[in-house]
């Protein structure tokens, strides 16, 4: 079974695609439900600013979200185009 | 210097049960200790009530401990089932098996100790609650075993396979993936779990008015922390159960090991995000059952919202196993 360059640099990229996606989801995951939580937390003492609450949570989980979109970016790269 | 095919089944198998028996023993080693740490500050507080909190002390470390004699088991299996006809592939199968199970058995034996060390805490402070508290508990931290499961019985749909008629590449990598997947992804979910158990077991000791809506909220906010773990399984399923072409390239067996590895690694982060996401809504439903409602939808959205890199990892891993 001979190895060639191109076969190697594709395993690679395979194996990166998944690892980038992988490790990537860990940060926003755990950062979002601790938005979540917070929020949950702040309409439980004040439930007449639900609203308000609401939308700072989700730009915020917005926010955070953003580096898990650039794994996902990195992911599909690596998957399609190099 | 040359083996045969049996002594690398064999290398293999007693590899496979030291990581299955070493991994899983994490868990219920961290989760029994959290639970005695809070008996004993229970004691301390209520030394009246000791008796019944060293009770809930046991019965709670006896679930978390599920998780990890589900690692014992596959290591005994490993070490002391015998193939007839050893064939390359087991080498694979038997290190993802211990693999898969190793890892599966952490979430669930952390998880389990908070509803246990949570429910002996409100038995100190509220005597009168102890059956509602210790029912509470038995529930939540049952659930939180759920991923652990998923992990056995991947282990031993693995162990208990015919592979040796599939290709050798890349049956091997898909898997070592499917332990992966499955095994990684229950760390997040099994955690996230308890934590949202053990806020219901705090709720029902502060408030024993509130116990039912609190129950019900933590039923919620538990099956949706679980979703990525059923996404794990669901991958290592695929892995297990789909046929791959033979080939001599190394790029398809990596994509199938990253696709584990990607859903495997991807679930842990929305597991412990969205058990965070209900522990603080299950303990604010607990004191203010008035905005209960408002709170139920703020933390399905919270969750759903955290969930979606988790959708990520399983897109990626799809496209892995199907698309390239």
């Amino acid at each position: 079974m001979a190895i060639e360059g191109a076969d190697i640099i594709k395993a690679a990229a395979f194996l990166g695609a998944g690892l980038s996606m992988g490790i990537g989801a860990i940060g926003p995951g755990v950062g979002e439900g601790m938005a979540a939580a917070k929020a949950c937390e702040a309409i439980g003492k004040n439930p007449k600013e639900a609203g308000l609450l609401t939308r700072t949570m989700l730009v915020g989980q917005a926010v955070s979200e953003s580096t898990g979109i650039y794994s996902l970016v990195i992911a599909l790269l690596l998957l399609f185009v190099v | 210097m040359s083996y045969d095919v049996k002594t690398w089944v064999d290398v293999a198998a007693f590899v496979g049960a030291g990581l299955s028996m070493g991994l899983g023993a994490i868990g219920a080693g961290i989760g029994e200790g959290l639970t005695a740490a809070r008996a004993t500050l229970a004691i301390s507080r209520n030394p009246e009530a000791s008796g019944e909190i060293f009770k809930t002390m046991l019965v709670g470390q006896a679930i978390a401990e599920t998780a990890g004699i589900f690692g014992l088991v596959i290591a005994m299996m490993l070490l002391f089932v015998k193939n007839p006809n050893p064939s390359f592939i087991m080498v694979a199968v038997f290190i993802g098996a211990g693999l898969c199970m190793g890892f599966g058995a952490i979430g669930s034996g952390v998880g389990g100790g908070f509803p246990a060390g949570e429910a002996c805490t409100g038995i100190a402070r509220q005597p009168a609650m102890t059956k509602r508290l210790n029912t509470t508990m038995l529930i939540g931290s049952s659930i939180c075993q759920t991923p652990a499961i998923f992990a056995l019985v991947t282990a031993l749909i693995l162990l208990f396979s015919d592979f040796s008629a599939l290709p050798l590449c890349p049956t091997w990598a898909a898997v070592l993936g499917a332990g992966f997947a499955c095994g990684i992804a229950a760390i997040g979910p099994g955690i996230g779990d308890g934590l949202v158990a053990g806020a219901c077991c705090e709720s029902v000791a502060r408030q024993p008015s509130s116990a039912t809506i609190a129950t019900t909220t933590m039923l919620l906010g538990m099956a949706v922390t679980e979703t990525t773990a059923i996404y794990g399984l669901l991958v290592s399923f695929i892995l297990m159960f789909k046929t791959f072409p033979a080939t001599d390239a190394i790029a398809p067996a990596m994509a199938l090991l990253g696709a584990g590895l990607c859903m495997g690694i991807g679930a842990i982060g929305p597991g412990i995000g969205e058990g965070l996401t209900a522990y603080s809504a299950v303990g604010q439903v607990g004191k203010n059952q008035k905005n209960s409602a408002e709170l139920v939808r703020v933390m399905l959205v919270g969750q759903a919202v955290s969930e979606s890199t988790g959708i990520y990892s399983l897109v990626i891993a799809l496209v892995l196993i199907f698309v390239v």
